[in-house]
This record gives structure tokens, C-alpha cells and sequence, in this order.
């Protein structure tokens, strides 16, 4: 179009100018709907699945948490050595029995590979890859074993939030007033004894043992979550999406768990991430007092409290069940921060 | 379909209050002995400055709140108080509400799909899911969106479009009446007026009838058929839009429509927009009662400050 043409025109218009009317602003049905397919449809699931294994940090936690889990099933029977044998030779000369007390890991065919000497002592032949502890068990199925024991903690308090903790917030924050006073005073009680009071009393009435260690995690574990859950239901219960939801007919059942929990998923995670060291911690704890795991048995906690009583002169058994924890921590945290952000996709998570 | 007045209304709000106690020694009364009827297929507007009631009586009426005391009759049946099973469920079904914000009144962990399907899945409004998914494909095509757009989150939407989503969930319930809570302040003004006129279509097709609240006293005048006026929680002044806005009577009502600037720049140059202020204008609302001046005009104040009112107009 030539200048001088466009400048006519422009003159046409400031002689008219333009009235809108109602027909300019109705939807022109005659034409298709331009659709964007950079948001291809996918299925709920399968997004969370996508974006879950898209993060690297997730799926390296997944295969710590995975290979973990693997050891704690068949690491105790990789060997034959039991958790609670001690090993030992007898001596046929002195006729006394030779017990392996705090052996450093000892590998025979390494040995001698790298040196190209054979080991001198009685257990020349055998083969403990962690070594063994000062009562001469092998600290490798100990290990494995304990693990077993510190898994079971870590799930139990997953569960306890989840169903607990979370529950309990969600309920007491959505119905608010009366209901909300009491459910909050009956948390203030809860909170103000001490675990060790709980465990005590527990101790009293129940056989000392892994369940002991349970039901203490239940009677106390849950209250961090029911706060991180009763705020975020107050943040979200008075959002115009849920007038939306109750001006439909939504039950409360319906508002607090289908509408309100996807939108609290983040912080409720982060939260159940700090809990499960605490909780194994707890387990760790309670075995060091003597109302937890009984001995022979183990968990990661006792391995570690045994191997601290050493540190200074057999520094190798305090490192095994150390890096296990380590590693099991950090991929329960890497798994977390994925689901939640795989769960929960906004627009300031992409 | 246009209203229709030889019918029984379809909504009718009898002295309605609405207190909210903010401490043991005061209480706010946010809506104070409101009274008017909604016909089937009309579009009643409400229409007051912030704080006036608007919103909470929008909200009363639809029970997010409990109304303190009055009668609110919903096709034949009291909606006050407490509400047995079918009472809640016509409640619930033939009574919508579009929101204020589009930006919050979706759940951005939601769908697009289930947030419009979520009164369907509530009442169990379908036997099969391909039912349920051609239920809101149609009502997608019938506010403007694609069925592509179902499986999309809330925040990949413009402001526009969300609030065609909020048209939308409330549409798929087949509504009589749907209360319109400020649906297009938050729009720039070409949005607004894309879904006013979508809002008017839906009601020439389905014949709900609209409880419009706004502040925008333009809008208002294009798309009520009567409008009712609010201010510090009271009724003043009620009629036809046309008994409205060729003789106000009330000085509050006088300088809202004072403040409505003229798109002809001759006439606009010579606007004055009158003051009002309740503390100094001599009135008050507690002695006067909403009385009535002629046809649907009804105005509130004393038999004197009426007849005052009156002579000046004429």
C-alpha cells in the first residue's frame, strides 16, 4: 500500500469515527477455535509420572531408596554368617575358642591381589566387607539387617503422618470453632508431655521391642504434621474456588480432601521429609535407652550408638551404618522435593 | 426469553439481615432489611459502592452464609434456615453463582474438564463417563472455548477465558437463577463486554434468570431489566432501569448516576458529579421505610423527605 494511500485512509477514519456496537464483541462461532498444541492432553497420572522422571535428583533418590531396600531384603543372606553369631575357631592346639572381635573389613582375594600376601591369622579365609564388631559379628549382615528395622520406621512414619497427622489438621482447620478448640487443646496436651514420659508408660504395659517403638511414633509423631496441615487449611478454606465448590453442593469430605489436600501437597511433603530422620532417630534413641530394639536384633541407630562408643579406637564400625542413614536421608529428601513438585504443577514450578 | 412478570418470582428475599458479630460489643450490620423479588428470565441489578451489601447478599441468598434473619423464598421454597435434602439439592442445582475473581475462584489443581464437571460428579448427573465428557464438551463450544481445553490446568488461560470457565461450571447445572458477584470487574473492558454479551445470550437461550452485581453502572444499565439500589446495607431506592435512570429520586442514587461519564465528550465537559455523604446529608435510613412512588419505583426515606424529593424531580 503506497504511503499516500494510507494516509488517505487514515483520514477516512478520524472523519468517521468508529461506534462500536454489540456485534463486535460476539463470538464468531463460524470459524474453528484456534487450539495451542504445545499443551498436548495427558492423562494425571501419567504427567506426574513424566515429570517425576525428568528430574534427575528424583530418580537418583528412587535408585538409593530402591537399592536400600534390595540390600535390606537379601544383604543379611549374601553371606552365612547370621545377624547375632558371633564368629569364631577353635583352636585344637590350646583347645580354646578364638573369637573375630573388631576385625577391619577384610577382603581375602583383594588382599592378596593388591599385596600378594595371604592374611596370617585364624580367619585368614573368610571374608567381611564391613569388618566386624567388638563382639565379633559381622557388621555387614548387621548392617543390611538394621536397615530393615530403620525402613520399617521410615514407612510407619509416612503413614502415621499421612493418615494421622495430616487428618487430624485438615479436619480440625476446615470445621474451625468449636471443634477447632477442642482438637487444638487436645494437640496442646498431646505436645506438652514428653516423649520419653509416653514411652515410659508404654514401657510398662507393653513387651519392650519394635512395637513399643511404633506406637510411640504414633502417639507423638503426628502433631507437626496436624499444624503444617491445619494452617494450610486455613490459608485455603476461605479461596473463592472453594465458594465455588460449596455453592455446587460439595460435602466436606469432598472440599477437604479432593478439593483443598492437592493444594497443601508441598508443604505437607517437605514436612513428612524432616519427620522420617527424626523418627528414625527417635527409633535410634529408644534402643540406646533399652525399651526399642532388644538385643541381639539391631537397627541402623543401635549400629551407630555401638560404633560411637568406639569411635576413637575402631573408627571403621561407626562408618557403614553411617553412610547408609546418610544415603537413605538424602534420597527420602530428593524423593520428596520430586513428588512435590511432579504433584503439583504450577506456574512457577515450570 | 424475556422476563416474564405474570409469573410467580422466582426468587423473593423478604427483610433480609445479615449481622456479623466482630467482638462482643460490636456488630457490623453488613445487609440491613433488604426486600426484593427476581422474576423468571430477569436480570436484576444490584448496584452500590464497596461496602454497601452487594456481595453478602449475594452470598446469603446462595447460603455460603446464614443469613441473620428474613425469608428468602427460592421457586416456592424457604432457603433459609435449615434445609432438608431436596430443599438443599434444588439449593445447590438451580441456583449458580459466577465468581469475582477468575483468578481464584478456579483450583489450580484442577482441570478445566473436572472444575466445570465437579456439579455433575457432586449430583451424579451421568451414567457414563463419555455422558459426562459430551455434557462439558457442549458447554465448552457454548462459552466460547475449545474441547481441547479440557485437559488444561487454570493458569495456561487468559483472565478472559477463566472466567468463561466460571460461566461455564455454573452453566452445566441447567441454573434458573445465577447470581453474577461482580463476574466481570476483574476484566479489561473489551472481556467484559464479550462476556456480558455471552451472559446475555445464555439467558435468550436458557431463560435463567440473573441476580447482576456490580459497580459498574454502564454495564448495569445495558443488561438489567430493573435495578436495585445499596448503600451501608440498605435497599434505597428499586424500579425498572428505565424508572431508574430517567427519575432518580434518592440524593445517593442521584449522585451514582452522576458519576457515569458520557462517551460524547459535549456532554461529558458539562457533567457534574453530585457529592453525597451520609453524615452530612441530614438523612436516616433508620427512620425512613422503602415506600412506593410508582409502576416498580420504589424509593426509602421519610413520607416528607419523599415528597421533597418528588417535587424537585418533577
Amino acid at each position: 500500500m503506497s504511503v499516500q494511500k494510507a494516509v488517505q485512509s487514515e483520514y477516512a477514519l478520524q472523519q468517521s469515527a468508529y461506534e462500536p456496537s454489540a456485534e463486535d464483541f460476539v463470538f464468531d462461532k463460524s470459524i474453528d477455535i484456534y487450539t495451542d498444541r504445545n499443551y498436548a492432553s495427558v492423562g494425571f497420572w501419567k504427567g506426574v509420572f513424566t515429570r517425576f522422571f525428568k528430574n534427575v535428583r528424583a530418580v537418583i533418590g528412587l535408585v538409593i531408596i530402591v537399592v536400600c531396600m534390595f540390600l535390606a531384603l537379601v544383604g543379611p543372606h549374601m553371606n552365612r554368617y547370621g545377624y547375632s553369631d558371633i564368629q569364631s575357631v577353635y583352636d585344637q592346639e590350646t583347645g580354646k575358642e578364638i573369637t573375630a572381635r573388631s576385625l577391619p573389613p577384610r577382603i581375602p582375594w583383594l588382599h592378596r591381589m593388591i599385596s600378594g600376601e595371604e592374611y596370617q591369622d585364624e580367619f585368614a579365609d573368610r571374608t567381611f566387607l564391613f569388618g566386624t564388631d567388638s563382639l565379633g559379628r559381622d557388621l555387614w549382615t548387621r548392617v543390611w539387617y538394621g536397615a530393615r528395622v530403620s525402613l520399617l520406621i521410615a514407612f510407619v512414619t509416612i503413614f502415621i503422618d499421612m493418615i494421622v497427622g495430616m487428618s487430624f489438621g485438615l479436619i480440625s482447620g476446615y470445621f474451625g470453632g468449636f471443634a477447632d478448640d477442642v482438637m487444638q487443646r487436645f494437640v496442646e496436651i498431646a505436645n506438652s508431655i514428653p516423649r520419653l514420659v509416653i514411652v515410659g508408660v508404654l514401657a510398662t504395659i507393653m513387651p519392650k521391642g519394635i512395637g513399643l517403638v511404633i506406637v510411640a511414633l504414633l502417639l507423638t509423631e503426628w502433631i507437626g504434621m496436624s499444624k503444617i496441615a491445619r494452617a494450610e487449611m486455613l490459608k485455603n478454606k476461605e479461596q473463592e474456588y472453594i465458594m465455588a465448590s460449596r455453592t455446587l453442593g460439595a460435602g466436606s469430605g469432598r472440599i477437604i480432601f479432593i478439593d483443598i489436600l492437592p493444594n497443601t501437597i508441598g508443604p505437607i511433603i517437605t514436612q513428612m521429609m524432616f519427620s522420617i530422620p527424626t523418627a528414625i532417630f527417635t527409633e535410634a534413641f529408644l534402643s540406646f535407652v533399652g525399651v526399642g530394639i532388644m538385643l541381639p536384633q539391631c537397627s541402623i541407630g543401635s549400629l551407630i550408638e555401638d560404633g560411637f562408643n568406639n569411635i576413637t579406637t575402631l573408627p571403621y564400625q561407626i562408618v557403614p551404618p553411617i553412610l547408609v542413614l546418610a544415603f537413605l536421608m538424602l534420597a527420602f529428601n530428593f524423593v520428596g522435593d520430586g513428588l512435590r513438585e511432579a504433584l503439583a504443577p504450577r506456574i512457577e514450578d515450570m | 426469553m424475556a422476563a416474564d412478570y405474570s409469573q410467580e418470582p422466582i426468587l423473593k428475599v423478604e427483610h433480609m439481615k445479615q449481622y456479623f458479630k466482630v467482638s462482643s460489643s460490636f456488630t457490623v450490620k453488613a445487609v440491613d432489611d433488604v426486600s426484593f423479588d427476581i422474576y423468571p428470565g430477569e436480570t436484576y441489578g444490584l448496584v452500590g459502592e464497596s461496602g454497601s451489601g452487594k456481595t453478602t447478599i449475594g452470598r446469603g441468598i446462595i447460603r455460603l452464609y446464614d443469613p441473620t434473619d428474613g425469608k428468602i423464598t427460592f421457586k416456592g421454597a424457604d432457603i433459609t434456615g435449615k434445609l432438608d435434602k431436596d430443599t438443599f439439592k434444588l439449593l445447590r442445582t438451580k441456583m449458580q453463582m459466577i465468581f469475582q475473581d477468575p483468578m481464584a475462584s478456579l483450583n489450580p489443581r484442577k482441570k478445566i474438564g473436572d472444575i466445570i464437571g465437579e456439579g455433575l460428579d457432586i449430583h451424579k448427573m451421568y451414567s457414563t463417563k463419555e455422558e459426562r465428557k459430551q455434557k462439558i464438551d457442549r458447554i465448552l463450544a457454548m462459552v466460547g472455548l475449545a474441547a481441547e481445553h479440557y485437559d488444561r490446568y487454570p493458569y495456561q488461560f487468559s483472565g478472559g477465558q477463566r472466567q468463561r470457565v466460571g460461566i461455564a461450571r455454573a452453566l452445566i447445572m441447567n441454573p434458573e437463577l445465577i447470581i453474577a458477584d461482580e463476574c466481570i470487574s476483574a476484566l479489561d473492558v473489551s472481556i467484559q463486554a464479550q462476556v456480558v454479551n455471552l451472559m446475555k445470550d445464555i439467558q435468550e437461550e436458557t431463560g435463567a434468570a440473573y441476580l447482576f452485581i456490580a459497580h459498574d453502572l454502564s454495564m448495569v444499565k445495558y443488561i438489567s431489566d430493573r435495578i436495585g439500589v445499596l448503600h451501608l446495607g440498605r435497599m434505597l431506592e428499586t424500579g425498572t432501569t428505565q424508572e431508574i435512570f430517567s427519575r432518580p429520586l434518592h440524593p445517593y442514587t442521584r449522585s451514582l448516576l452522576s458519576a457515569i461519564p458520557s462517551p460524547n465528550p459535549r456532554t461529558e465537559k458539562g457533567r457534574t458529579a453530585l457529592e453525597y455523604d451520609y453524615a452530612t446529608s441530614g438523612l436516616d435510613y433508620d427512620k425512613g421505610t422503602l415506600t412506593k412512588v410508582e409502576g416498580s419505583h420504589y424509593v426509602h426515606g421519610t413520607a416528607k423527605e419523599i415528597a421533597e424529593w418528588m417535587e424537585s424531580t418533577s
